[in-house]
């Protein structure tokens, strides 16, 4: 799990790392951005291990109970469980499953839409008809088919969210690598024999890499969204454990009893996302699109 | 050449809608286990489960399976409940008007809205009112929608009592009640489908207003009034039709957390109860109609794109 982070954090982090001489400043969106991101990620990798009750431990017989000597500042929850060890244990499943399904989404998307846009021809004409088919699908209800026919296991969870991703990142892997493929180093790397996977790999791959990085961040708020919808409907993540989107399932009625238990899962959904927005918008505008372009696509 | 045009792009959607059927039929009866021993329990014999298969035809091939459960569906007959043994048509039906009056009513109240704010804050860019719409729309578009479900209810429901939080029964013969008790399903779906349009919108003619024939007009003197609504608006139509199908296909798929969070009797939520209790034939029929309601929006979407701009007319 940890791993995981460090890798997706480095190609979300790409583009500010490609040079000294030009490192772009980050404007103040983009601080809050990245501050609440480094902190969701810090506390996703660290969470479980400062959470300071177990989380399906029943601390206290009673629904929504106050903090305490037995419970944390957040109170306890619906079965009087910790909301705060909770909620560490909850980013931890939230952001690592966002990023993990993100990150393999990529990987699929990215093959398929580069091959793509080498091969060409008939190849392509197919490839792009497949991808049109599996965009036509409204997300939630592939996503609902996929659980209905492999059910709800967390590999099932990662399985549908990157599949449900991929050919929206096909899509666009695609039409960046159209203006790579036709640049003359890669002509030449045709010409010198080199193989499919390496044309793909060492020409394509480096130039489509910034704009494909402000893609990973929009595709990873919707990843967290995706995830907690699915949770929060009961088709994500099962009792006893719990990502933020079940949390607020399982505290819903909470909200009639004046509880917090409920909003704060939803409240930390909203706010990591924001923050993804918030460090995407200043990386576009970085690259010279604004997210409003990239929402039109 | 437009009718070829047309006649392709309804050709690829006819095979998407197929393909689609056949990925539902193979989500629904192919993988999840064996049917025979979720009816009789682990406990029946093989005898048993496999007289059980003959009978509901389990053991045919399963392409013969397959074309004979979509001819069925096209001719009408959408099988029964696994879970009360009802016809799915009966169950399904006011779910479906349930469900359409919601999406109805929000989209009368957002889509006006969202062309006339989205048209306003791209009149006149980064101005205060521009900033002010950006940061909201962003903020909307980037929080969960049970999120913004949650906030409206503490403060309009618990707080305030002015409007109810579960919609166990909604009686729609009496529409000030309707409207009443939809208060706040159709808000929180409206904030979130406006905050998609509003930004689409914006964009939209943000990238009309920058073709050289606004620069023309800009030249000529016209006032930026006339710009807007005589050269920009016609040419944005289409792209702003194209959003509002596109956020309409949204709504669609929305609609099913926003029934769940207020208990709302529409087809979402049965599709989710159904999926809950493996009630498969409820399952597809709900899942089939969903998909391709997003389906028709999104061809009618290209439709409209195609025969209102000359360029992809001819291009194509």
């Amino acid at each position: 799990m940890t791993e995981m982070v460090g890798t997706s954090g480095k190609t979300v982090a790409a583009p500010r790392k490609r040079s000294k001489r030009e490192r772009p400043k980050l404007n103040l969106n983009g601080w809050i951005g990245l501050i609440i991101v480094g902190f969701g990620i810090l506390v996703a990798i660290i969470g479980p291990f400062i959470a300071p009750h177990d989380p399906g431990e029943i601390l206290v017989w009673k629904a929504y109970s106050p903090p305490g000597d037995e419970i944390s500042f957040m109170g306890s929850d619906a079965l009087g469980r910790d909301v705060l060890s909770r909620m560490l244990h909850g980013a931890h499943l939230t952001i690592g499953i966002a990023l993990i399904s993100n990150l393999i989404g990529f990987a699929m998307g990215m093959i398929v839409g580069f091959a793509a846009a080498e091969i060409r021809g008939r190849t392509d004409d197919f490839i792009t008809w497949l991808i049109d088919v599996f965009i036509s699908f409204p997300p939630i209800m592939m996503a609902l088919i996929i659980i209905v026919a492999l059910g709800t296991d967390i590999y099932v969870l990662i399985g549908t969210i990157a599949v449900v991703s991929a050919p929206r990142i096909a899509r666009i892997a695609r039409a960046v690598a159209m203006n790579v493929v036709v640049l003359d180093y890669v002509e030449v790397a045709r010409a010198r024999g080199e193989s499919l996977t390496s044309v793909l790999v060492r020409e394509i791959l480096p130039n489509t890499l910034r704009p494909l990085a402000v893609e990973f961040g929009l595709r990873l708020t919707f990843a967290i969204l995706f995830l907690s919808s699915l949770s929060f409907l009961g088709l994500g993540i099962q009792p006893p454990a719990a990502d933020w989107g079940s949390m607020v399932r399982e505290n819903l009625s909470g909200i009639l009893l004046g509880s917090m238990a409920p909003v704060l899962p939803a409240v930390a959904i909203g706010t990591l996302t924001i923050g993804v927005n918030l460090l995407v918008d200043w990386m576009s505008s970085q690259s010279g699109r604004s997210i409003s372009e990239e929402l039109t696509q | 050449m437009l009718a070829k045009f047309l006649a392709r792009r309804l050709l690829l959607s006819l095979l998407t809608l197929w393909a689609i059927t056949a990925l539902i039929f193979a989500g629904t009866e192919i993988l999840p286990g064996d049917v025979a021993s979720a009816v009789l329990g682990q406990s029946a014999t093989e005898e048993l489960k496999a007289a059980l298969r003959a009978q509901m035809g389990l053991d045919r091939p399963m392409l013969t399976r397959y074309f004979d459960w979509l001819g069925r569906i096209l001719s009408g007959d959408l099988g029964v409940s696994l879970a009360n043994g009802f016809p799915v048509d009966g169950l399904v039906a006011p779910r479906v008007l349930n469900t359409l009056y919601l999406a109805i009513v929000t989209a009368v109240i957002a889509v006006p809205l969202a062309i006339a704010l989205g048209l306003l804050s791209a009149a006149f860019p980064d101005s205060l009112f521009d900033r002010v719409v950006n940061a909201v729309t962003l903020f909307m578009v980037s929080i969960p929608d049970f999120l913004i479900a949650i906030i409206l209810i503490i403060i309009f429901s618990v707080e305030m009592r002015w409007f109810p939080m579960m919609l166990k029964r909604v009686d729609f013969s009496d529409f000030g009640g309707a409207m009443h008790a939809l208060a706040l399903p159709v808000a929180t779906l409206m904030l979130t489908m406006l905050s998609h349009m509003i930004r689409m919108t914006r964009a939209t003619i943000l990238d009309v207003l920058r073709s050289p024939y606004v620069e023309m007009a800009l030249l000529k003197g016209a006032s930026k009034s006339r710009i807007i609504l005589r050269h920009a608006a016609p040419n944005a139509l289409a792209p702003i039709v194209n959003v509002i199908a596109l956020n309409l296909g949204y709504l669609i798929s929305g609609v099913v957390v926003i029934e769940v969070v207020f208990t709302y009797p529409g087809l979402g939520r049965l599709m989710v109860d159904a999926i809950g209790m493996r009630d498969l034939p409820l399952v597809q029929i709900t899942g089939l109609i969903f998909c391709v309601t997003y389906i028709v929006l999104n061809i009618m979407a290209d439709m409209i794109a195609i025969m209102s701009n000359p360029r992809i007319r001819y291009t194509s």
